[in-house]
């Protein structure tokens, strides 16, 4: 199976990644490869067989009991955002 | 101490018995590291200062009668665990400026038992490679051959120990990250049991594979690092509660009537035939140690390679999703509105094989897309596991090779991802599984090394660690050192 141009575009825009012009054909190609050596597990039959959710058999993920855990650490964490004012993440305007 | 390093269990005497301090070593590997780094690239930050701080305090402890087993005794992180303060890049220039505001739990377990740290070890970008070539920061060289890579993703971790400039270090492994650098730079890697060690902290790749684990000279050693690294964890809901044992109380225990099974499927046409002869010794030294082994099969897993691609990338696609350019991480410059601001700050701040995965897992989670290809590679990773479970009826363990070969030249394999990803052929089965497996120097084919592979059921990390130990008693593979690094 082969992946056009088309497509590799619209996974990227899928994916929020802008690639340069240059990127493009590179993707085409390699992700095309890739289809095609994953579509071997077509080859498998799979008929009656559960999809594996986990990889312990029989053990489910755990839920913790709903209370408060964590302390404010807002200030701390907000020392590697690239913007910050007022305890806010700045981004551009999105509503004009 | 300029000689190669010893063996952390033989660090830990030397600690314990006063015949030098931690600040002594640690100065001592602060050195070695300075002095390696321009030919190998194995590290991305060093924390000498904190580092000596640390060794003090460790040294006071030790006059106090307050010292562990590890008290004193320098490691490094892979730079994919968060550390406090401290720069926690994971390879990438996404977090090129990413200063972490908290410890990973292994990373705490292993000061808290007294351990000091050198600093960050480069990697793959977010764990994404078998060749360290994808790393922002540059790839690692191979010790036994600078032109050679050292494997990936925890390639700085293997080349950092293999030079004996870190007496051992932390790792992960989503797909073989762990034993495949282990196996090409000729030392002792375990990646444990899916849940064994908490995942809190450690940079998310594919949370259903990834698992931490590390790298050291011997299995003695890896036995005595891994205690404090594991045990159950509030922070991570796949971290598993059980209790852990004393890894090295059970080393030394007899492997007679033990079952070895060789799968049939890793001695494939894809296997070296020099590597296979060491292989094939190895097993001889099983079997003259009483071990029984027998021929088993995994039908399936040669499928193996190709369910990862579709798994590893769906999870990886969703875990980097959080690079927003918000938050935390990379921002592009001045983006036209805040659609931009992501496209063009995940853009610029991922590297090409870091996309490349992104987007296979986008395919293959996008409707109309997803049944033929994620549903139904869950479906055959199920049988894959089913296969494992149906060997460990009739063996108490397996072995095989690490990888089909040794080490390539840099460059070699950047251009067709395929045969890149194909490196990863015989270790990816345990992951899918979630079993543990481990790596160990069993000879060297054109004077570079190669690895051993074990894999065990689930939690059976003591009785490989015992295996492996037994093996190192009989040979000496992974006491040899690099010769530019002796």
């Amino acid at each position: 199976m082969s992946l056009s141009r088309a497509d590799i575009e619209n996974i990227a825009r899928l994916a929020r990644l802008k690639l340069t012009e240059a990127e493009i054909p590179v993707y085409v190609d390699s992700l095309s490869k890739i289809v095609a050596f994953v579509s071997e597990l077509n080859r498998a039959p799979t008929v009656g067989i559960e999809p594996m959710a986990h990889p312990l058999p029989g053990l489910a993920q755990r839920l913790r009991t709903d209370e408060v855990a964590e302390t404010d650490r807002r200030e701390v964490y907000q020392r590697n955002a690239p913007t910050v004012e007022a305890g806010l993440y700045l981004v551009p305007k999105v509503i004009e | 101490m300029s000689a190669p390093a010893p063996t952390v269990a033989a660090l830990a005497q030397g600690l314990a018995t006063g015949k030098f301090s931690s600040v002594e070593l640690t100065r001592a590997y602060l050195k070695r590291i300075a002095a390696a780094q321009p030919s190998l690239n194995s590290f991305i930050t060093v924390t000498g200062e904190s580092a000596l701080k640390t060794a003090a305090e460790a040294d006071a402890a030790r006059a106090a009668g307050r010292a562990g087993r590890l008290t004193g005794v320098p490691i490094a992180h892979k730079d994919i665990f968060c550390t406090e303060g401290v720069l926690t890049t994971c390879g990438s220039k996404m977090l090129g400026n990413f200063v972490s505001p908290y410890d990973a739990t292994v990373v705490s377990g292993l000061r808290a038992a007294g351990t000091v740290m050198l600093g960050k070890l480069n990697m793959d970008e977010f764990a994404m490679g078998s060749s360290n070539e994808t790393s922002y920061f540059g790839p690692v060289h191979n010790p036994w051959d600078l032109q050679m890579v050292p494997g990936g993703s925890s390639g700085g971790s293997a080349a950092s120990v293999a030079a004996r400039i870190v007496p051992a270090a932390t790792a992960t492994d989503t797909g073989g990250s762990i034993r495949q650098p282990a196996a090409l730079c000729g030392v002792t890697g375990i990646k444990p049991t899916y849940g064994r060690c908490s995942r809190y902290g450690m940079i998310a790749f594919a949370s259903s594979l990834d698992q931490a684990g590390l790298i050291a000279v011997s299995a003695e050693d890896a036995a005595l690092l891994l205690g404090p690294m594991s045990g159950f964890d509030p922070f991570d809901s796949t971290s598993v509660d059980s209790p852990v044992p004393d890894y090295t109380a059970t080393l030394g225990d007899s492997i007679e009537g033990l079952t070895i099974g060789l799968v049939r499927e890793f001695f494939d046409e894809g296997l070296d035939a020099n590597s296979e002869q060491h292989i094939r010794n190895a097993i001889a030294v099983y079997e003259k140690l009483g071990a029984t082994v027998r021929e088993v099969s995994c039908p399936n897993l040669p499928l193996s390679v190709p369910t990862y691609y579709v798994v590893a990338p769906a999870e990886c696609s969703s875990n980097l999703a959080r690079f927003d350019g918000v938050r935390f991480g990379h921002r592009c410059n001045s983006p036209k509105n805040l659609l931009d601001l992501y496209c063009s700050s995940r853009g610029e701040g991922f590297g090409d094989e870091v996309k490349r995965r992104i987007m296979t897992g986008t395919y293959v989670l996008s409707a109309g897309y997803y049944d033929a290809y994620y549903l139904k590679a869950q479906r055959v990773r199920q049988l894959i596991s089913a296969d494992f479970a149906h060997a460990f009826k009739e063996c108490d363990l397996l072995v095989g090779p690490t990888t089909p070969a040794p080490a390539f030249r840099i460059g070699a394999k950047c251009d067709d991802p395929i045969t890149m990803y194909l490196n990863d052929i015989y270790t990816i089965g345990a992951n899918l599984a979630g079993l543990p497996g481990m790596s160990v120097p069993c000879g060297f084919v054109d004077g570079l090394p190669i690895g051993l592979q074990i894999v065990g059921p689930h939690f059976s990390e003591a009785c490989m660690l015992n295996v492996a130990h037994r093996y190192q008693q009989e040979t000496d593979w992974h006491l040899k050192t690099p010769p530019a690094f002796a």
